[in-house]
């Protein structure tokens, strides 16, 4: 790639941000150069957080419905899924998707509810609760 | 040896990847002028590898450089220096030690969580716990952090950092805390050079798996041709799958490429230091080969955009050209 050809499509992923990229320069040598964004990165990045949007907004649609715990919801919030929340919290994927139902989640004790909560940064009132 | 405590104010520097980056900018600081892509191509880290047995969000790890911590590794290798490395089981006894260190004047480096550092754009915040940053001073309840994929330092506050730091999961950090020690003041560049080089060779040539380097390429893509050829992930997987790979190649501070260009300007500057012609051919042939990895990513977007016909065998036809021009490269290396 020459630095010419470094794109500057101002990305809304890199929030004004530029990253750094290498290029060559006219006389063959390599350099760093500052990109705005390619519209092909940007494209794929867009797809992968619109999608993590998609799962939350219909976690917290059925949550507020009451078809899921609030804690699916939350997870989602977090940009968090099974797989993740499992690993951070130490808890197996099983049970963590049995805690998804509300009736069970209804029951969890309170310690099982302050791990959830620590790993999700909020607290346990707020974990109870449909996220808005 | 250089005295690692109370040195100057560290100097920013950006980069293109965090851990390269972290890795040069430390040195730098402590008496050991180096540049990005020879802290990259001296810790071997070129890589490729496809793995669909381990899942990220129900997509397969494909990754362009060597697993977090093979840089710090490789350099430590050839520079024959050592890095102090410190986890915590405890983590306000992590926060202690990092403000003890800073105290102190000491520059150190720090593995986070991507998604719990304040300064971090929207649209990059995912759970990735392998991040690299430096922390160079404190200021109020603030810590002054390069962070080297940034433009300029950032501040980050305390309880973000922390939060940062203990995150638990894949490749949960522990707190790590690392600086340089022993480090020396000239670098032997034809000896480590030969030697990195000889090493990144066997990761791309001699992998005792079909699913890494050189060869890695190429079943990347017949997997692609595989998944086209399946009526029932043509529809929506096989764009997720491709919108993925681009990802991992491009936007994961890769330098452009999924680290091609970074490689071929740290052969670029090892053909100066030894005077190396054959050097600064392979530093060519490997920026072409970063050129036909762009033209991919621009490809496949196109066809998961509908303005291009999906045409997977297309794709699998780059990949092989791109694994072809890899092997020439490393076979031209090899002759060093």
């Amino acid at each position: 790639m020459k630095t010419d050809e470094v794109p500057q499509d101002e990305a809304r992923t890199y929030g004004g941000q530029k990253k750094l990229m290498y290029a060559v320069r006219e006389d063959g040598e390599y350099t760093g150069v500052k990109s705005a964004g390619w519209e092909v990165e940007t494209y794929a990045t867009v797809r992968a957080v619109e999608e993590l949007d998609r799962l939350r907004d219909d976690a917290v649609a059925r949550a507020k419905a009451g078809a899921t715990s609030p804690l699916e919801a939350h997870m989602y919030v977090r940009r968090m899924d099974v797989a993740t929340l499992a690993a951070v919290t130490g808890i197996w994927e099983w049970r963590v998707k049995r805690h998804f139902r509300p009736s069970v989640f209804a029951g969890l004790s309170t310690a099982l509810l302050e791990r959830y909560a620590q790993a999700l940064d909020i607290d346990v009132a707020a974990l109870k609760r449909a996220p808005e | 040896m250089a005295d690692t405590a109370a040195s100057p104010r560290f100097q920013h520097r950006q980069s293109a990847h965090c851990e390269s980056g972290v890795v040069a900018n430390l040195l730098t600081h402590n008496g050991l002028k180096i540049s990005e892509p020879m802290a990259f191509g001296l810790s071997s880290s070129l890589a490729f590898a496809y793995i669909p047995v381990v899942k990220m969000a129900g997509l397969p790890l494909i990754a362009y450089r060597m697993p977090p911590g093979n840089v710090m590794k490789g350099v430590e290798k050839r520079l024959n220096m050592r890095w102090v490395r410190q986890t915590f089981r405890d983590p306000s006894e992590g926060a202690r030690e990092l403000d003890a260190q800073i105290d102190r004047g000491r520059a150190v480096g720090l593995q986070t969580c991507v998604y719990w550092l304040p300064y971090m754009p929207e649209d990059m915040r995912f759970h990735f716990n392998a991040h690299n940053l430096v922390v160079y001073a404190r200021d109020g309840a603030d810590y002054l952090v390069s962070d080297p994929i940034f433009e300029d330092a950032n501040r980050c506050d305390s309880a973000s950092l922390q939060k940062a730091r203990f995150a638990k999961g894949a490749m949960a950090s522990h707190g790590l805390l690392y600086y340089p020690t022993q480090v020396p003041r000239e670098i032997d560049y034809e000896a480590a050079i030969r030697g990195a080089i000889s090493r990144n060779y066997k990761y791309m040539t001699k992998a005792p798996l079909p699913v890494i380097g050189v060869n890695g390429i190429r079943f990347l893509g017949r997997t692609i041709e595989k998944v086209g050829k399946d009526p029932a992930k043509r529809e929506k997987y096989l764009p997720a799958f491709l919108g993925h790979i681009v990802r991992m190649q491009e936007e994961i501070g890769t330098g452009g490429a999924g680290f091609r260009f970074l490689y071929a300007s740290f052969l670029q500057e090892s053909a100066k230091l030894l005077n190396n012609a054959l050097l600064a051919e392979a530093a060519k042939d490997l920026t072409d080969a970063g050129d036909e990895w762009r033209r991919f990513a621009l490809q496949s977007t196109k066809m998961c955009r509908g303005r291009a016909t999906m045409d997977t065998a297309q794709l699998a036809g780059i990949l092989n050209d791109i694994a072809a021009r890899e092997l020439a490269v490393w076979k031209k290396l090899r002759a060093l």
